[in-house]
């Protein structure tokens, strides 16, 4: 650690950054395109969305935050499984631990907390970020990336859910009078493929107001 | 420090694979004892629940001695081969056994619960989704003929679609359904008609059917094929107590 990255503030313009930049202009979903699996995967509904988007929230920025630690320990050859040997038991650490004390929470999340190992995100900030950065750094990338990531992951879900069930963390919102004069629950919101379509949507959204996202070509 | 020799990493490799396996399964046999006492106290929960006992998963244990008279264990025929009562319940092989196996091992188990003076027959299910496993429990009333309270669960049937079997708007639709065709016909195989899902919607007169789940038909389908072979079990023993 350098003497300047010492005497840096703890949220200095750069650092801030890092927290805020994933939110829109380097989105890891919208932008970056990582996590695209699972966002299609758990966006049916609201809630299994937003307690993914926790769980991510801990394993990646208590993951980064490990990996920065041992960055000038860990041999570059198998770095990429040191990495994968880290989340994988940050993941086990935390299904084992819901299991135990929070059964309820536990139950919902089911094959889910599983799904975090296979999310790109967090093997991609390991290997694009933490390798490189202090463990402060490390640790707001961290918390950065998988807010921009839970953002996206609430607005799909919100976007399904609404117009799949009718319904909002599995509470009716459309009231049964619409159902009398004649509105249908649309179905194929509830199937993987209208999720693609809902992130090309937001990107497309995203691109209009921020140009300078689109690729010169 | 030479960190790209071959000997630093073949050390890095083993040290870092020894300590994760060790903090694991420290981790895994300190935690074992309460995410056991989780499930069992979830599972006296649900089988509670379909004889209309609601309770959380605290005083499970409890209310599961209070009203829980008897587990008893069958075998092909009808025969009981093992039971327990009162307290002894959660002990006894019944409770404790291996429901996903039951089949194979030819055991059946059955609990038969006493509430406000009715007795009810509680029958555990389990069977194959369209992902993984699904299991549940159904609660008979004393002619052992109409269902009085059902729940199902899941592992990972599709959000939404098959994960709705574990809803209370699918399961109330279970309630009041018979599964023999003729009520006094005797418990034989060729008077049980089951219960099963309908894709499209049953008609409400229809004593044997329930609206399958739109969307999920593969998990429907499963739903009743579950029901339909666990409790086809049980006839010998009704029979029997006949």
């Amino acid at each position: 650690m350098s003497d300047v990255e010492e005497k840096e503030a703890l949220f200095s313009k750069k650092n801030r950054q890092l927290l805020i930049n994933p939110l829109d202009s380097d989105n890891p979903i919208t932008v970056q395109v990582l996590g695209i699996c699972s966002a299609l995967a758990i966006t049916v509904k609201l809630e299994p969305a937003i307690v993914m988007s926790l769980s991510v929230l801990f394993v990646l920025s208590a993951g980064n935050v490990i990996i920065s630690l041992m960055r000038n320990i860990i041999p570059s050859r198998i770095r990429i499984i040191v990495q994968l040997v880290v989340v994988a038991a940050l993941v086990i650490l935390v299904d084992q631990v819901l299991k135990a004390y929070l059964f309820d929470v536990s139950k919902q999340l089911s094959v889910f907390v599983g799904l975090i190992i296979t999310n790109c995100i967090v093997m991609g900030r390991f290997e694009a970020f933490a390798l490189g950065n202090t463990p402060w750094k490390s640790f707001l990338d961290g918390i950065g990336n998988s807010a921009g990531y839970g953002l996206i992951l609430v607005v799909i879900a919100f976007i399904r859910e609404l117009f799949g069930s009718g319904a909002l963390m599995g509470q009716q919102v459309i009231p049964d009078s619409f159902y009398d004069a004649g509105y249908a629950n649309n179905g194929m919101m509830l199937l993987p493929p209208m999720a693609l379509i809902v992130v090309g949507v937001i990107i497309w959204v995203q691109r209009w107001f921020n140009p300078s996202l689109e690729e010169a070509n | 420090m030479d960190t790209n020799k071959n000997s630093y990493t073949f050390m890095f490799a083993i040290v870092m694979v020894v300590v994760v396996a060790f903090l694991l399964s420290f981790a895994a046999t300190s935690l074992k004892p309460l995410q056991d006492r989780n499930i069992k106290l979830e599972k006296m929960q649900n089988i509670l629940k379909t004889v209309g006992v609601e309770v959380t998963r605290e005083q499970a244990e409890v209310e599961f001695s209070k009203y829980i008279k008897s587990g008893v264990v069958i075998d092909p025929t009808g025969n009981v081969i093992d039971e327990a009562k009162g307290a002894d319940v959660e002990k006894g092989l019944a409770f404790s056994g291996d429901v996903k196996h039951a089949v194979a091992k030819k055991q059946y188990p059955i609990f038969i619960a006493e509430v406000k003076g009715e007795t009810f027959y509680v029958i555990p299910l389990f069977g194959m989704g369209m992902w993984s496993d699904i299991w549940g429990n159904v609660a008979l009333k004393a002619d052992k003929n109409t269902i009085y309270g059902i729940n199902f669960d899941h592992k990972s049937e599709t959000a939404g679609l098959g994960a709705e079997i574990a809803t209370e708007i699918f399961q109330k639709e279970w309630i009041g359904k018979q599964i023999m065709e003729d009520a006094n016909g005797g418990f034989t195989d060729a008077n049980f008609a089951s219960v099963t899902a309908i894709k499209g919607g049953a008609d409400p007169s229809d004593t044997h059917g329930v609206d399958a789940i739109s969307g999920g038909t593969v998990t429907s389908v499963a739903t009743s094929k579950m029901f339909h072979d666990r409790v086809a079990l049980y006839l010998p023993y009704f029979n029997n107590l006949k």
